[in-house]
């Protein structure tokens, strides 16, 4: 018996993709052939080979972003049928295999929809507002030099494995696109737990978890009414209770600033 | 010519600190009259771009991806190396340095591989500040592992997300200053052409990815942080964006392009499952801590499952042939030795081409959920793409394309021939040498970033004025001209074959005659073969769309073009170089058990290449390499 002998049959699939050309078009569902897909490709690969064909037709390509496609650099947003990264658990598009699918199948495509990610092309949307968040207090104000040794600050290792946890956010936004409310509170909650769970940065804490929860809404993002679609649709496996962790934090900041010991944005 | 690195002279312990209080300062209130343009925002562009704007100085910084926290350092798995010595398993600035200058096969400058040695152990002290949550132990202190190339633990990481964790680390402070207003950040604008006024690098010249838009952007230095250029192989762990382009324009603007030949095949990849693949996903070195790599002793067994060949017919190869570092072998001893069991038939997988990574034994010596703490998320990883669980059946594994040692030269302060052009990074030459040793991407990339380049720039700043030129500088407008009108040639050509198809064919032909073996015969090849794919392309490419729009295939279609100029060059300094050293490995020159056949009389400098125009021969400038500190010797992982 040959164990790696084996002939991968074809699939024929057909896909349903949101075409629009630009930011202020409208745009509208189109239908389209893949074939000659093995059980190996991966959902983007099966897009290649898709867009191959369309550009010797003379059509436009599918625009889509995606780089690194293994999963880590969070540039790849589609949603498949319906869910964002196409349902399989904790698993990018770009690392979804076409093994996951059969032949016949329909595979709707569509961009991130979310007020806050406007869409620039075709599946290609705009997803700047998460930058803004982590802009509004997403670090530790440490400057380049002039930092302690590095085991001067002992962690125990349940906090830094729980703000590892936090920290393996990789910003696609998959946690928005899932959101009924097109919240990124997931996305910023993990941020702010990473930190909470750490020594450092603490004294601006308070400030950090106001100032990054107004960006937030001033960014259009909507609150989190506990559909628990994030953790479903994420990637990484993040999980809701840094949205508990957030607004703990949030509230803990309130009262440090009722008493006076730090300024509140907003106030 | 002979080059000049400028690199200080001296006991090599003094040098860094001695030429920081040398060089030239700028002082606070006119640091704000000055403008720096950063181009790529992975480990170095984001840490240079954050640091030097905290010191004042305006900053613009651009990357082609939609955000600064995309860059492919964020791939990076394994960890980041510093001489820390917290095992207390004899570890010092000095062996880091060593083990360097060794692994790099004595191909780099002593005085820039000891600053970075030197720096090392700030990195993780910065690192740590930022809140980068870095592997502990239980007693809260930072933990180690192993790396391949060395005999100590310095290997600081995070999981197996060690790059994306000091990607984000220096994407925060990034956050932080483009909050401030120190720094202007432009994603999804890439970089199509350096502007040089009077010798000195003045301007970018770049495209608006959405829009189209193609405008100049003036200042008083540039730094280009824009990685590597293994995807000339097509084929890479590197992102499907990374390309040549950047350091490319600048080299045909004058940047001389050094070492262009030395480029790392990592031996733990996942091996390709067909044609239509489109890039190549590494498995961390760190695997190699705990996995053994073997195949089959017999060649009737490859065709096998792993667990019906029993244990007295597996070739562990690297513990036979490297017993001192075993499995720990450096990346280029071990992804030859992968590549020799392969040409002998003795490959696994489809094609032969593989090689297993087997966690058995320490599952049985340290249990499945320990495997799994340290490894998790590669072994998903695995599963996701091959549809094998890697506890269960050995790893396939095969060496891919993954960094460029080689890139524009520079000199100490990391400063390319071209006053006002400074190269961070994997896109410089300067560190690594022949061969990169695991970890060490990413302590060089924020080595530059964090605690170089703000002491070196200020050095070239402070001898010139701010502001030298302005936009409506002719050689912006005549550079703006260029760039439109290669877009507008793409666009006209309207031929039969996609660009994919032109980057697949020359990709696999510099695979095949420039990879991990190569010879006269087959550089030769190469050589003539590559400027027909290049003609074809500009005659036949079709690139749909227009230039006034979000149009990726006009992306790729400009990259794809340097890549087939830039082949030719790495292929002419492959062939010049008649010695094989780390990741150079030419048939011709190797000891009679394969290993590779330095020939430090005739080759021990760095080649640096100038520009003569498309279709001209390039002209080899040499800078001489001593080694005062490290004695000149043959290699041995034995």
């Amino acid at each position: 018996m040959s164990a790696h002998a084996e002939e991968h049959k074809t699939m024929t699939l057909k896909l349903i993709v949101w075409r629009q050309p630009g930011p202020k078009q409208p745009g509208r569902f189109e239908t389209y052939t893949a074939k000659n897909i093995t059980e190996h490709h991966s959902f983007l690969e099966m897009l290649d080979v898709v867009n191959e064909d369309l550009i010797k037709e003379g059509k436009d390509p599918i625009s889509f972003d995606h780089d690194c496609r293994e999963g880590i650099c969070g540039m790849c947003s589609t949603v498949v049928n319906g869910m964002a990264h196409g349902g399989q658990e904790r698993t990018t598009v770009c690392q979804l295999h076409m093994r996951k699918f059969k032949d016949g199948d329909t595979i709707y495509l569509e961009p991130w929809r979310a007020r806050a990610f406007p869409i620039l092309k075709d599946l290609v949307v705009d997803r700047g507002a998460l930058d803004k968040v982590i802009q509004a207090g997403g670090y530790t104000s440490c400057h380049t030099g002039g930092v302690p040794d590095a085991n001067a600050i002992p962690i125990s290792k349940a906090e830094a494995d729980y703000s590892m946890d936090a920290a393996e956010c990789i910003g696609c936004g998959a946690c928005v696109a899932a959101c009924p409310n097109g919240a990124a509170m997931l996305f910023t909650g993990a941020k702010v737990s990473q930190f909470a769970a750490l020594p450092q940065g603490q004294v601006e804490a308070p400030e950090r978890v106001a100032r990054m929860i107004q960006a937030m809404q001033e960014c259009g993002f909507g609150n989190c009414t506990n559909h628990y679609e994030c953790q479903a649709a994420c990637p990484k496996g993040i999980h809701v209770k840094f949205i508990a962790r957030m607004n703990r934090e949030f509230l803990k900041a309130l009262f440090r600033a009722k008493s006076g010991s730090h300024t509140f944005i907003g106030e | 010519m002979i080059l000049d690195g400028k690199a200080p002279k001296g006991p090599i312990e003094q040098t860094w600190d001695k030429h920081r209080f040398e060089m030239k300062l700028v002082n606070p209130a006119n640091k704000r009259k000055y403008k720096i343009l950063v181009v790529g925002t992975g480990l170095a562009g984001a840490s240079a771009a954050a640091s030097l704007g905290e010191l004042g100085y305006n900053v613009e910084a651009f990357c082609y991806q939609d955000s600064p926290r995309r860059a492919h350092s964020i791939a990076a798995q394994g960890g980041i190396n510093a001489a820390k010595n917290y095992p207390n398993d004899g570890d010092s600035i000095y062996r880091l340095f060593y083990d360097t200058i060794k692994g790099g096969d004595f191909r780099a400058r002593e005085p820039d591989v000891w600053r970075l040695a030197q720096v090392s152990n700030n990195i993780i002290d910065q690192c740590v500040a930022q809140g980068i949550p870095f592997a502990r132990d239980y007693s809260g202190y930072l933990d180690n592992r192993s790396f391949g190339g060395a005999q100590v633990s310095r290997t600081f990481y995070a999981r197996g997300q060690t790059g994306q964790q000091l990607l984000l680390g220096a994407y925060s402070a990034l956050s932080r200053q483009i909050k401030l207003g120190t720094v202007k950040m432009f994603p999804r604008t890439e970089m199509l052409d350096l502007v040089v006024v009077d010798g000195e690098a003045k301007a970018i010249t770049v495209r608006d990815l959405i829009t189209g838009e193609i405008r100049v952007h003036t200042g008083d230095a540039v730094l280009l942080c824009t990685g590597g250029y293994v995807n000339v192989f097509y084929l890479s762990t590197n992102a499907m964006g990374c390309s040549v382009t950047a350091i490319w324009k600048a080299y045909k603007k004058g940047a001389f392009f050094a070492n262009p030949c030395y480029t790392q095949i990592h031996p733990t990849c996942i091996p390709q499952s067909g044609d239509y693949q489109s890039k190549l996903t590494l498995m961390s070195e760190s695997l190699r801590n705990d996995g053994r790599c073997w195949v089959p002793k017999k060649k009737e067994d490859a065709r096998k499952f792993a667990n019906e060949i029993p244990e007295s017919d597996r070739d562990y190869y690297l513990e036979r042939k490297y017993p001192s570092f075993g499995n720990l072998a450096p990346r280029d001893i071990a992804s030859r030795a992968a590549k020799e069991q392969c040409d002998d038939g003795r490959g696994v997988g489809p094609g032969g081409r593989g090689v297993y990574l087997d966690f058995k034994d320490s599952i049985a010596r340290l249990g499945e959920d320990t495997i799994r703490e340290r490894y998790g998320n590669l072994f998903e990883m695995y599963e996701r793409i091959t549809d094998e669980n890697g506890y269960k059946v050995p790893m396939r594994i095969y060496p891919a394309p993954h960094y460029a040692m080689g890139g524009l030269w520079v000199d100490y302060n990391l400063m390319s021939n071209l006053p006002g052009l400074f190269v961070l990074g994997e896109a410089n030459f300067s560190v690594h040498g022949a061969n990169r040793l695991g970890a060490s991407a990413l302590m060089q990339g924020l080595a530059d970033g964090y605690f170089v380049i703000p002491y070196t720039i200020a050095h070239y700043l402070a001898q010139t004025k701010p502001g030298k030129v302005k936009a409506d500088h002719p050689e912006c407008l005549k550079s703006i001209d260029e760039v439109k009108g290669t877009a507008k040639k793409l666009l006209g050509i309207n031929g039969n074959r996609t660009v994919t198809e032109f980057i697949r064919e020359l990709g696999t032909l510099v695979w095949e005659n420039c990879g991990m073996a190569r010879s006269k015969e087959s550089l030769t090849e190469a050589i003539a073969k590559i400027p027909a794919i290049r003609e074809e392309f500009w005659k036949n490419v079709k690139v749909p769309g227009t230039g006034e729009e979000f149009n990726q295939q006009l992306e790729n279609a400009g990259r794809t073009a340097d890549f087939l100029e830039f082949a030719e060059l790495l292929c002419r300094d492959a062939l010049h170089r008649n010695e094989s050293c780390g990741g150079h490995f030419r048939v011709e020159y190797q000891y009679p058990d394969g290993e590779a056949k330095r020939d430090d009389e005739n080759y021990c400098y760095s080649a640096a290449w100038e520009w003569k125009g498309v279709d001209r021969e390039p002209e080899l400038h040499k800078e001489p390499l001593t080694f005062e500190f490290v004695k000149l010797a043959v290699r041995s992982y034995k």
